[in-house]
């Protein structure tokens, strides 16, 4: 890439003269490959070029015993008649491996045919929704590994209790381009970064965890904020000693209080899986026709936008070039839309809503959240606790998990409390939360103002595909829901 | 494939790249060099749902570098293999390893380099020849045959087949240059039984390194299909605490778990709740666990480990009593022990452990007979979330499965969850089953567990 090119333009800009500078990928050159796949009997196609670096720095005993490197590229050619879809991916970007590429994929069609060419032209906007000063890749590594030993004495001077510290820095920098034969062209240029803190606590013969991180579309110099580090090392810190306290979950069926930000993982497990296009086309999902019906109590909104500033989970463009945008999913309790790429809106008839995503160039897209929440609501988050007489608060969580069809999710508490008496009570450890996806959202009660979105950790995993996404709520109470411990 | 041009292309390549790295100022490095070439269909219906073909090949350079006090360590990694871009590589890893503390466990190993080169019959050349059309018709007739089962199967995810075929070559400053070759295919339908209740999915595969050991396409698709029917009419259990009887497909989990947490790096950071368990009982005496890397077609199988040392049999557990870690060179340093050659390494991540083909050793029971002698309980056959945590080894996961009343399958399961403490868990297995199904590197038969706590209603 020139100099001058990384510094002007947009996103769409600086990435379109990244491919054409260092594989000369020109727009004729573009077209002519996409006329190869539609030289069969294919209705569209599109190629995706991607380039990422990604560098990883880790810390745990003092030092930084390993630094990693590590450069992606490639391109994946797609071909799509009627619901089949023929892909094919190459980690070579020349032209001529395009063009193979594209001739593989464009094979799922028995018979070619003349077809009109392809003229391509921009189509993105003059957005960037995370611009920054410098790649995160290229900031020299002597000052990732000086910060990571700076958090490391940090974490070890909060508590003597603190054995172990293991954090990492990882920083990506991706570009992309995508070209279709609907003529189509967009680039986008994506920097992700992320500061990871585990902890290990030891009382006596107990030992407990604690984990927080953190990340972005940002610089990396936010993270690298004292105010900003510290506090996020305070927390890991907090949740391993809270954990050395913490008693045996109780198991049943009780009232739950959800906290703000990350809990919000209940929407993305409970109901954003569900409400995915592919799923729903298919008529697999637990949400299938039910479109315009209640699948919420009064007073949830639930939105899944991808166009927040600086977020982990956001998007200039989709990764089939479709802008992102906000998608109101559930509006006051009633289904109102799904999560669409291309393929699957086509398909249903639908506009496509910018949720196209894949994980790399060896990856089909699918429809995919961006960043999922719950609108905030009136009440007080103190007053929602003290509605409830005896049940558990469940502040952070683990990971999730769901099935689309029966609908059942579940999701694992990290830090959590027994609600006694309308107060807070003793830590609990080892909850995990199951329910129904299409009833959890009718059992909520109370909804909170505090709505805050997440720190910037989570990673979705679909067909084997893991993509960036964010979630959010509000303080939120959900009547009746079960909880998996050990005691009775 | 085995012993071809475009292997001894590679083995070039590598052994450039590990020329370039030692000239630009590495004191020891290892090459890893991978080339792969995938084909994956899925079915679903009448229709093909989409075809994939892929060619891949992945370098990985890890640089070590002597300094005061031990060696400094980085990896790079890319997929370009052009003869410029490994040299700028090879710079790269030298100057970020220099960034990097000098560790004195870091380093290749001193001796026991992998010499033999035993044929674990990791492929089958004819496979290669194999045209996609005719995966394309296996996933059509395990699709149909779930399909055909019952009129209850309404609708499905799909059908998968896959087949990937790799070359593997790597190559280290201790003189070691070793390659070989394998594969792998799959057979994959998730077919949706339907009735008033509701819907419901589940799953069956097949796995192997050669398609003859597939088993039949369409037996797959009736056994997908068999399981989503069984599971419709679900409902939620009160709470309690019960036996719990883990299926040939639940069960691997809990020992890939456990393996886990016998894994050399949480030893040393202390991280499992294993880590002061050396020599002692920690499962009931009828639990062995075995780890081989040189099962002849064994999903898990190779010649070598990541750090060139010969893979080999490892007892974890024996009779209940933890036997073994399992330990690449810088863990085993850490613990002032000898790898048990675990290493295991992608092209851009450096060497960690990893299990090769891990099994509980089965006991005299069939499923049937397990379930016929349990009187009150729970028969897990599919798992969800995340809820293990390996320090303290406490559990709580989402279940579906079916209810035992009498010795008899009473309904279906769902929405409940089963807690326990894993290290009461192993010691409470009170059953193992007879059955010891391979669908991937870690298979178990089944077990029953004498008591969990199951949360429902």
């Amino acid at each position: 890439m020139s100099q001058k090119s990384a510094q002007d333009g947009g996103a769409d800009a600086r990435g379109l003269a990244f491919f054409h500078d260092r594989y000369d990928l020109s727009d004729p050159a573009l077209e002519r490959i996409l006329e190869t796949a539609l030289a069969r009997r294919v209705d569209a196609a599109d190629l995706y070029f991607e380039h990422t670096t990604t560098d990883s720095v880790s810390l745990e005993e003092g030092i930084v015993k390993s630094g990693d490197r590590h450069v992606e590229q490639g391109v994946g050619v797609r071909a799509i008649r009627g619901e089949r879809q023929g892909y094919a991916h190459s980690d070579d970007i020349t032209l001529d491996s395009a063009r193979l590429a594209a001739s593989t994929a464009g094979a799922i069609a028995d018979a070619s045919r003349p077809h009109a060419p392809v003229a391509l032209a921009s189509r993105a906007g003059a957005r960037d929704l995370y611009p920054v000063a410098l790649a995160p890749t290229e900031i020299p590594v002597t000052q990732k590994v000086a910060w990571l030993g700076e958090v490391d004495r940090y974490a070890r001077a909060r508590d003597p209790r603190i054995q172990q510290v293991m954090a990492s820095v990882v920083c990506q920098y991706k570009r992309m381009l995508v070209a279709a034969s609907d003529g189509t062209r967009v680039a986008d240029v994506l920097p992700l970064v992320r500061l990871n803190v585990q902890v290990i606590a030891a009382d006596g013969k107990r030992r407990e965890v604690g984990y927080q991180g953190a990340g972005g579309r940002f610089d990396l110099a936010q993270m690298q904020d004292p105010a900003r580090w510290q506090s996020l090392v305070d927390e890991a810190v907090r949740i391993a000693l809270l954990n050395l306290e913490a008693r045996p979950c109780p198991a049943g069926t009780m009232d739950v209080v959800l906290g703000p930000g990350w809990p919000g993982i209940l929407l993305h497990e409970a109901i954003g899986h569900g409400l995915e296009g592919d799923f729903n086309r298919k008529r697999t999902s637990a949400f299938s026709d039910k479109l315009g019906q209640r699948v919420a109590a009064p007073g949830v909104t639930v939105v899944d936008d991808g166009t927040l500033p600086a977020r982990r989970g956001s998007l200039n463009v989709d990764d089939e070039g479709t802008p992102t945008r906000r998608n109101v999913l559930i509006e006051n309790g009633v289904l109102t839309g799904y999560m669409q790429d291309r393929l699957n809106a086509k398909l249903m008839g639908m506009e496509p809503t910018g949720n196209g995503r894949r994980e790399s160039y060896a990856h089909l897209p699918l429809p995919r959240m961006t960043n999922t929440f719950m609108l905030a609501g009136q009440d007080d988050p103190e007053e929602i606790l003290r509605s409830v007489r005896n049940g558990l608060y469940a502040v952070s969580f683990g990971g999730g998990q769901v099935d689309i069809t029966s609908g059942k999710f579940v999701f694992s508490a990290s830090e959590a409390y027994r609600i006694e008496d309308g107060r807070i009570g003793t830590p609990v450890k080892g909850a995990t939360l199951i329910g129904n996806g299409p009833d959890v959202l009718m059992r909520v009660s109370r909804i909170g103002h505090d709505l805050a979105l997440d720190e910037g950790v989570g990673t979705c995993g679909k067909d084997g595909q893991g993509v960036p996404v964010g979630v959010g709520l509000p303080t939120i109470r959900v009547d009746a829901l079960t909880v998996g411990g050990t005691e009775g | 494939m085995n012993d071809d041009a475009r292997g001894q292309a590679l083995e070039a390549i590598a052994l450039q790249a590990l020329e370039a790295v030692c000239k630009a100022g590495a004191s020891q490095a290892d090459v890893l060099l991978v080339e792969g070439d995938d084909r994956e269909v899925r079915v679903r219906g009448e229709e093909i749902d989409f075809v994939k073909q892929a060619q891949g090949r992945g370098l990985g350079i890890r640089a070590l570098v002597a300094a005061q006090g031990g060696f400094q360590t980085a990896i790079v990694s890319t997929s370009d293999l052009a003869p410029q871009a490994i040299e700028r590589m090879a710079h790269e890893a030298v100057a970020l390893a220099r960034e990097t503390a000098p560790d004195p466990q870091a380093g290749l190993p001193e001796s026991g380099l992998a010499t033999d080169r035993p044929d674990l019959a990791l492929f089958d050349p004819a496979d290669q020849d194999v045209p996609i059309a005719a995966r394309i018709e296996d996933a059509r007739r395990a699709e149909q045959a779930a399909r055909a089962t019952d009129p209850r199967i309404t609708n499905s995810e799909g059908s998968q087949a896959s087949s990937g075929f790799a070359r593997i070559v790597y190559a280290s400053s201790q003189d070691f240059l070793g390659r070989y070759a394998s594969a792998s295919h799959g057979l994959f339908s998730e077919p949706i039984a339907q009735d008033t209740g509701g819907m419901q999915r589940d799953h069956w595969s097949t796995t192997g390194r050669r398609l003859r050991d597939l088993e039949d396409a369409a037996a797959v698709g009736r056994e997908a299909a068999r399981r989503a029917l069984r599971r419709l009419g679900a409902r939620r259990v009160a709470t309690g605490e019960v036996p719990v009887l883990f299926d040939s497909r639940t069960a691997p989990s809990l020992i890939g778990q456990l393996a886990a947490c016998a894994n050399g790096y949480s030893i040393y950071r202390q991280s499992s709740f294993l880590h002061e368990s050396m020599g002692e009982r920690i499962a009931s005496a009828s639990v062995t666990i075995i780890d081989d890397g040189r099962l002849p077609g064994g999903l898990g199988s190779k010649p070598f480990d990541g750090e060139g040392l010969p893979t080999r049999r490892n007892v974890l557990v024996r009779e209940g009593r933890l036997e073994s870690w399992l330990l690449d060179c810088y863990s085993a340093r850490k613990l002032g022990l000898a790898s048990t050659g675990s290493a295991a390494r992608g092209t851009g991540s450096a060497p960690r452990v990893g299990t090769t083909n891990l099994w509980l050793e089965p006991g005299e029971k069939t499923l049937a007979e397990l379930i016929a002698e349990l009187d009150r309980g729970l028969l897990v056959t599919e798992l969800i979330g995340m809820g293990f945590n390996p320090t303290t080894g406490d559990y709580s996961r989402g279940a579906a499965g079916l209810w035992i009343e009498g010795g008899e399958i009473a309904h279906a399961v769902e929405e409940i969850t089963i807690a326990g403490r894993m290290q009461d868990m192993l010691l409470g297995i009170d059953r193992i089953g007879s059955e010891l199904v391979w669908h991937g590197r870690t298979a178990s038969p089944p077990i029953r567990i004498a008591s969990m706590t199951v949360a429902g209603e």
